[in-house]
């Protein structure tokens, strides 16, 4: 015989696990992020995000690292979603569970588990050598596409998954195409979870350095076309600290680098929510 | 065309064999639908009903493992001929389900979405047809007023009164209602079948009804199903009040099911 723990004490204590849990982490976030922008925002200036980096980021400005950063998460975005999003409605709609399904579910889910220097390696070996793309914002967003792809592959395939069934039945019956009832059911009933997906690949994109500077470069100039090399906010913050440029001007790109990625995070909601509201 | 019902043949069903995975559900059934009837069939669970029922517009071409034998012709033209266009064959012969399913968005936007994916755009038009199938729903006093708020936010009965609105709106020349009202109060349950009898001028209707007494109210001929066997069917008010069947009286007096 165990002893026998009132249930209302079991109850209470569970609760204090759970609440310590929950504040801890919150703690520590804020911790995080006020430690980053405590130190950070004192040496931002107009002048820091109009400029670009002089005497290799000692001086100057970061601007060239912001369009940088926002160039490359937009190739990479361009590209990952439709191929991804595409590959998750093939899994879902246009094919019964069989071997290929499997294959490429498991393949995604590999992928998902590889360091990014790796997809680094083979964004340097296939585009920038053998596409002979160069470091590049190309190829510093094409390797960044392929990094994120399981992420969104698997998010969206959640997402549609969890589409009542019925729905697709309902359109079917009322005269619909497969593809009327993908595009007007299917994907506006996803579209949170697709766009959850997608906002995760905008996280890793934005934070990610090593991959970046094997394919991107870390070239300090403002970047003019798709075939410029470019640097990242990251890689910056990464290169400024690592080899003790200036650390007030790193800890200045942490803080932007953080409220860029804040910004992105709530321009995101923002929109799913209007668009989700109409249809509750 | 006769208003009344005729004697014409709308939908028949000629030695109708189907499977699912090679389990027989329906047995070498024969049957005729004729036109602006209300034809109910009934039977226990699992004896092929829903699924006669979705045959007729091949609604069950999205079950996988199902197979079908024989022909179930369409005014006379087999609805499994090659030349049969799906989507014109599910809006000619439409259906509305057991659980109540709004799609996400507007009142307006689900009934106008059939005529939509018909490539219907004028806004006239799609204003005008989406108050004759409310009217004809018995639903358009309750929402004419918020006609662009979410369907999801209707009551049970409402939102089950905007499926048959939203068929309606392909103006089909079959109806088939699968346990219609198995979800509702008794209310919401009569005034789906006030507007049953109503429609019956202009449409043929099949219906499975929930129960028994549904099928009595409602119907004007009766076919019993028990196991994949047609058992019998006639008139119904002659089904009820002397089945020439043993099985069928068993049935209908409750003995069973």
């Amino acid at each position: 015989m165990g002893i026998r723990v009132n249930p209302r004490t079991t109850q209470r204590i569970a609760k204090a696990v759970i609440w310590s849990a929950a504040v801890l982490v919150l703690l520590l976030l804020f911790t995080i992020i006020i430690y980053i922008l405590s130190k950070g925002i004192p040496h931002i200036t107009w002048q820091f995000l109009t400029e670009i980096p002089s005497d290799m980021g000692k001086s100057g400005g970061i601007l060239s690292a912001i369009v940088g950063t926002l160039a490359v998460t937009i190739v990479a975005i361009v590209v990952a979603t439709p191929l991804g999003v595409g590959t998750a409605f093939y899994l879902t709609e246009y094919t019964r569970e069989s071997g290929v399904t499997k294959i490429i579910r498991f393949s995604a889910e590999s992928l998902a588990g590889i360091p990014s220097i790796v997809y680094g390696l083979f964004g340097f070996i296939f585009f920038v050598t053998y596409l002979k793309l160069g470091w590049s914002i190309l190829s510093g967003g094409l390797t960044l596409a392929v990094m994120i792809l399981p992420t969104i592959i698997r998010t969206s395939e959640e997402a549609i998954r969890t589409v009542p069934p019925m729905y697709r039945e309902v359109s079917f019956s009322l005269g619909g195409t497969k593809w009327q009832t993908m595009t007007k059911v299917l994907i506006p009933s996803a579209l949170p979870g697709i766009s959850t997906g997608i906002i995760l690949g905008i996280g890793r994109c934005v934070a990610e350095t090593a991959a970046i500077i094997l394919t991107a470069g870390s070239a300090l100039q403002m970047p003019t076309s798709l075939f410029s090399p470019a640097r990242t906010l990251a890689v910056h913050f990464y290169i400024l600290a690592s080899e003790g440029i200036s650390l007030d001007n790193a800890y200045a790109t942490a803080a932007i680098l953080i409220i860029l990625i804040l910004l992105i995070n709530i321009g995101a909601n923002l929109l799913i929510n209007r668009f989700v509201a109409k249809r509750r | 065309m006769k208003k009344t019902m005729s004697e014409q043949i709308k939908i028949s069903i000629k030695n109708l064999n189907f499977f699912y995975n090679n389990k027989e559900v329906i047995k070498a059934l024969n049957l005729d639908i004729r036109e602006n009837e209300i034809l109910s069939v009934f039977g226990p669970a699992n004896s092929g009903t829903t699924t006669l029922l979705r045959a007729l517009n091949r609604m069950t071409d999205l079950t996988p493992g199902a197979r079908m034998e024989g022909e179930i012709l369409l005014d006379g033209k087999n609805i499994r001929s090659p030349d049969i266009n799906i989507s014109e064959l599910r809006r000619k012969v439409s259906m509305v389900f057991e659980v109540p399913t709004p799609l996400p968005m507007s009142i307006f936007d689900n009934v106008a979405y059939g005529p939509r994916l018909s490539g219907v755009k004028n806004r006239v038009l799609l204003e005008h047809t989406v108050e004759e199938s409310l009217q004809m729903a018995v639903l358009w006093d309750e929402v004419k007023d918020r006609l662009h708020n979410s369907a999801m936010r209707l009551s049970g009965g409402q939102q089950q009164r905007l499926c048959l609105a939203r068929i309606l709106a392909l103006h089909p020349e079959v109806i088939l209602l699968d346990r219609p009202c198995s979800g509702l109060d008794p209310v919401s349950t009569s005034k789906i079948e006030e507007s049953l009898r109503h429609l019956k001028e202009k449409f043929t209707i099949v219906i499975v009804p929930h129960n028994v007494q549904q099928a009595g109210r409602v119907s004007d001929r009766a076919a019993f199903l028990l196991m994949g066997d047609l058992v019998e069917v006639g008139l119904t008010a002659e089904v009820f009040a002397n089945p020439k069947d043993k099985r069928t009286s068993d049935y209908i007096t409750g003995r069973f099911g």
